[in-house]
């Protein structure tokens, strides 16, 4: 397979370049990007701003992602959908140029610049031709460092985020999502609505957007990847440039570590639709946990695996009950779930989940089929080379990385943890990963009464 | 006001000096492109980036194709294709490829079916294999046809019946066009689909899969020869079907003659919304030059923050919350063009649809300025020199205009012909095309809630 045949280089081998004119340190190391050499330079620029750099110059592009610790769970108590309302506020306007001018000046350049939030970070993506990298890169500080937050423009995205919420307030699988964190996380900032409510979204100020920037863009929190077209004395002085004036703390409140509420809860919430919508989930490993690698690929062959899953065999392919039905594994900072979903007409709702407990209790007890198991990790293993096929992906490979605090050579080392994990070890993790007593399930649609008080 | 002095000669200086212009597309893909002794297309785009390789396989057949009174048929198969063959066990193809470390799915729309995998480059023979053998051998029982019937049920539900606007969508469509099958939708109408039978898919596979009408794409890191010597021992055995192939004839339109109104009222529908869709020409049905022309308008008029109708529905005059528009050529035999707003609030609906033919009729009369149009043509000059990165994005572009029956030469001077579009000839297309009577007009309303349900679940939980 490709992914063995590994060409490592010099993996672990420290080339330190120190350039006396520019001042950048750069930290080469070379790791395989499966059998082609992808070298990852840990580039430190001037002013001490510390970067991933994967050089790319056969087309002339250049992306960069990055990440401020905190996300949405910094929304302050009353304001919640604050992070989402940055994100959206970051291409109206900066500096002495209003919104309508920014952006024209930003379609100008084809420069691409995206801000999300998360629950533990926001996001930046930002994309440039290199023949407009300087004035892009202008453009891209200016909006981190002095937004505008015009009224005018405020009001207007106010007026976009509120209508977004009488969307997903009548979308199915966005008001069962949103339920789901609300009944795990209770008493927790993970509870909470990450775009607001209509109340919050509306008692969000001009002062509100800037303090949440002050706050959360610093450079204590800052994760910087680049991928393409740029040498590390070119990216050295970019980071200075673009994040040099941010300032050198962040003021995070703290989140503590939490878990999905225990003893298992099922909420139903009514809505007049043809289809039902379910989310269900469990309490996972953190990232960090030496079984998490088990549950990852015991999670591939549950419902993570599309038709090579367990919970696609059973509930569409054997019984033709839904046409989605997948599960995956999300560690956040402060907790960790096995979390997925299934679609289904009204009166086959209870009968998909009883399926989907079924097949979870199954792995539980029995643990997966050796067949399965190796199917799973010869996916897992022979794919992770897709992940890493252009330079946008890459570059959240490795944003992904940085914020959980891996090295490069996590890169290498991947698939051999894979590839270490014995069945006996993936029916050990099963039983302690899918308890299903502690399930919690959140269903929107139209009750079917007669079926909604038979399970318990 | 801020300095407007100061920010206009930024855009100024910005669109002299920063121009982007095909000549700058270095990063074009050398292309190799072949046919078969059958007659299947082949195309490959080396990119040598990764070891991997996207995989397609374009059948020039949609859902536009199928028999009045099927309508599905097209997708149901696209479905049941991943059942067995004598080779592969039932259910086993997306396994395989699994387990080969590799994802695969497939997509159908009006015009072409597609089937693609992605997967490491020394796994590409088999995945060849599998996708030659399912080509012609195609097995089906009666229970796995209804059993994945039932699926397809289940996704037009996810897909449509969940959803209003979606609905709505569906509904303008059906308005849009008066015989040709573009009005029809790709998953199938209800009723027709709950009757598709294992007979109405086994028909359309036999007739339309075969290696003359379809388009082998392989992008990654591969070379042309690599693939022509894979292509001739799997495809290449496969023989052509005479049946299939010459010309693709379907129902066409007459004249519009009329425009068209549609009204859709649903509790779900949460904001109001406006609609309106034109029938226009697509890059194959359009005269030299005029659907870049069209492409460019669109940009201009509707198209993201910068755009006319933004700035006047939604910056300017705040009668809307969102407002946009594009325009669709890739469709066989028209294109479409589509404008949408949210309305504030749902009285505002009639001066949405006034403010858009306003700014409708100043393009026709006035239109569009040196600046709009250099900015556009950059844009999407960029658009295509970012597309270069992603080698399934190439796949898709190559893989869709030559089922359509473009030349690789029309596809890859798409940036030059763009930059030739002049004023002039925004203008020409505006007047010729933004006609009312060739369009439908659509307002989504939400109807009164049954209850409150979302801002007060009805719930109960239980331990």
């Amino acid at each position: 397979m490709a992914m063995l045949q590994r060409s490592i280089v010099r993996v672990g081998r420290i080339d330190i370049a120190l350039s006396l004119t520019v001042l950048v340190l750069a930290l080469v190391l070379t790791f395989s990007r499966p059998a082609h050499a992808m070298k990852i330079e840990v580039v430190k620029s001037p002013g001490g701003i510390q970067a991933w750099l994967v050089e790319a110059h056969e087309n002339p592009l250049l992306a960069l992602k990055f990440s401020f610790e905190g996300g949405n769970s910094q929304d302050p108590e009353g304001k919640d959908g604050v992070a989402n309302f940055v994100s959206a506020m970051l291409d109206e306007g900066a500096g002495d140029i209003q919104a309508s001018d920014f952006q024209e000046q930003m379609e100008s350049l084809a420069m691409r610049m995206r801000y999300e939030d998360s629950r533990d970070a926001f996001y930046g993506n930002f994309e440039t031709l290199t023949q407009n990298r300087d004035e892009s890169a202008k453009l891209l500080k200016l909006a981190l460092t002095k937004p505008r937050f015009d009224q005018d423009a405020v009001e207007r995205i106010r007026g976009q985020l509120l209508a977004n919420l009488v969307y997903a307030d009548r979308d199915p699988e966005k008001v069962a999502a949103k339920e789901w964190f609300a009944v795990a996380f209770a008493g927790h900032s993970y509870s909470r609505p990450s775009q607001g409510t209509e109340a919050t979204v509306n008692a969000i100020t001009r002062d509100d957007l800037e303090a949440y920037r002050k706050r959360i863009f610093a450079r204590s929190n800052l994760k910087v990847v680049a991928v393409g077209d740029i040498t590390p004395e070119q990216l050295g002085k970019l980071l200075d440039d673009v994040f040099g004036d941010l300032p050198e703390k962040a003021s995070l409140a703290p989140v503590p570590l939490t878990k999905p509420a225990a003893g298992g809860k099922e909420k139903w919430i009514s809505m007049d639709v043809p289809q039902s919508v379910a989310v269900f989930g469990l309490p996972a490993m953190p990232r960090k946990d030496p079984d998490f690698m088990a549950a990852f690929v015991l999670n591939q062959l549950i419902g993570g695996g599309g038709f090579a899953s367990r919970l696609m065999e059973e509930v569409r392919e054997k019984r033709g009950l839904a046409y989605s039905v997948y599960s995956y594994i999300q560690p956040f900072r402060h907790t960790s779930i096995l979390t997925g979903g299934v679609a289904t007409r009204a009166d086959a709702i209870q009968q998909s989940l009883d399926v989907i407990r079924k097949e979870l209790k199954h792995v539980a007890d029995e643990g997966p089929t050796p067949t399965e198991f190796e199917n799973a990790k010869k996916y897992l293993i022979g794919s992770y080379a897709l992940r890493f096929d252009t330079n946008s992906k890459i570059a959240s490979q490795l944003l992904g990385l940085l914020e959980d605090d891996f090295g490069p050579e996590y890169i290498d080392n991947r698939n051999k943890m894979i590839e270490a994990i014995t069945l006996d070890d993936a029916k050990r993790v099963a039983k302690r990963l899918l308890d299903t007593d502690n399930m919690i399930v959140t269903i929107v649609g139209q009750p079917a009464t007669a079926t909604a008080d038979k399970k318990g | 006001m801020h300095s407007p002095g100061v920010s206009r000669l930024l855009i100024w200086v910005a669109s002299i000096m920063l121009a982007i212009v095909p000549s700058q597309i270095q990063a074009q893909p050398r292309t190799s492109e072949f046919k078969l002794a059958n007659g299947m297309q082949v195309v490959v785009i080396p990119d040598h980036r990764a070891p991997v390789v996207t995989h397609m396989v374009w059948y020039k057949v949609g859902a536009a194709d199928e028999p009045k009174g099927v309508s599905g048929i097209a997708h149901f198969l696209e479905h049941l294709m991943f059942k067995s063959t004598d080779k592969i066990p039932l259910g086993e193809f997306s396994k395989i490829v699994a387990r080969l470390g590799g994802n695969d799915n497939a997509f159908t729309g009006h015009d072409v079916t597609s089937y693609f995998q992605r997967i490491s480059k020394d796994r590409l023979e088999t995945v060849m294999e599998m996708e030659a053998d399912r080509m012609v051998n195609l097995k089906l029982t009666e229970k796995e046809v209804l059993t994945e019937r039932d699926v397809i049920l289940e996704e037009r539900r996810s897909r449509i019946e969940n959803n209003p606007a979606a609905i709505m969508d569906e509904q303008m469509n059906a308005a849009l066009y008066y015989s040709h099958p573009y009005g029809i939708p790709v998953i199938g109408w209800e009723h027709e689909m709950a009757k598709l039978s294992p007979k109405d898919a086994m028909t359309f596979y036999k007739h339309f899969y075969a290696p003359n009408n379809a388009v082998l794409v392989v992008a990654g890191d591969v070379t042309a020869e690599e693939v022509k010597a894979l292509a001739e021992k799997t495809y290449g055995k496969i023989p052509a079907n005479p049946q299939v192939g010459a010309t693709r004839e379907r129902p066409q339109d007459p004249p519009q003659r009329a425009a068209r109104r549609v009204e859709y009222s649903d509790p779900r529908a949460g904001k109001a919304s406006f609609h309106r869709d034109y029938v226009v020409p697509s890059y194959t049905t359009a005269k030299p030059g005029e659907a870049e022309a069209l492409d460019l308008l669109m940009k201009i008029a509707a198209d993201g923050a910068t755009s006319r109708i933004y700035k006047r529905l939604v910056v300017e005059e705040k009668i809307a919350s969102s407002a946009g528009g594009s325009y669709s050529g890739s469709g066989l035999d028209s294109g479409s063009i589509s404008l949408y707003a949210v309305a504030a609030k749902p009285s505002d609906l009639p001066k949405i649809e006034a403010s858009i033919d306003k700014v409708l009729e100043e393009l026709r009369d006035n239109g569009v300025t040196d600046a709009e149009l250099t900015r556009a043509k950059s844009s999407y000059i960029a658009d295509y020199i970012y597309e270069n990165d992603d080698q399934a994005s190439l796949a898709r572009r190559y893989g869709w205009g030559l089922a359509l029956g473009r030349t690789v030469a029309q596809i890859e001077g798409w940036p030059d012909a763009i930059s030739k579009v002049t004023g002039d000839d925004i203008k020409r297309v505006a007047n010729t095309y933004l006609d009312i009577r060739r369009s439908v007009t659509g307002y989504l309303t939400p109807s009164p809630e049954a209850g409150a349900h979302a801002e007060q679940p009805a719930s109960k939980s239980r331990s």
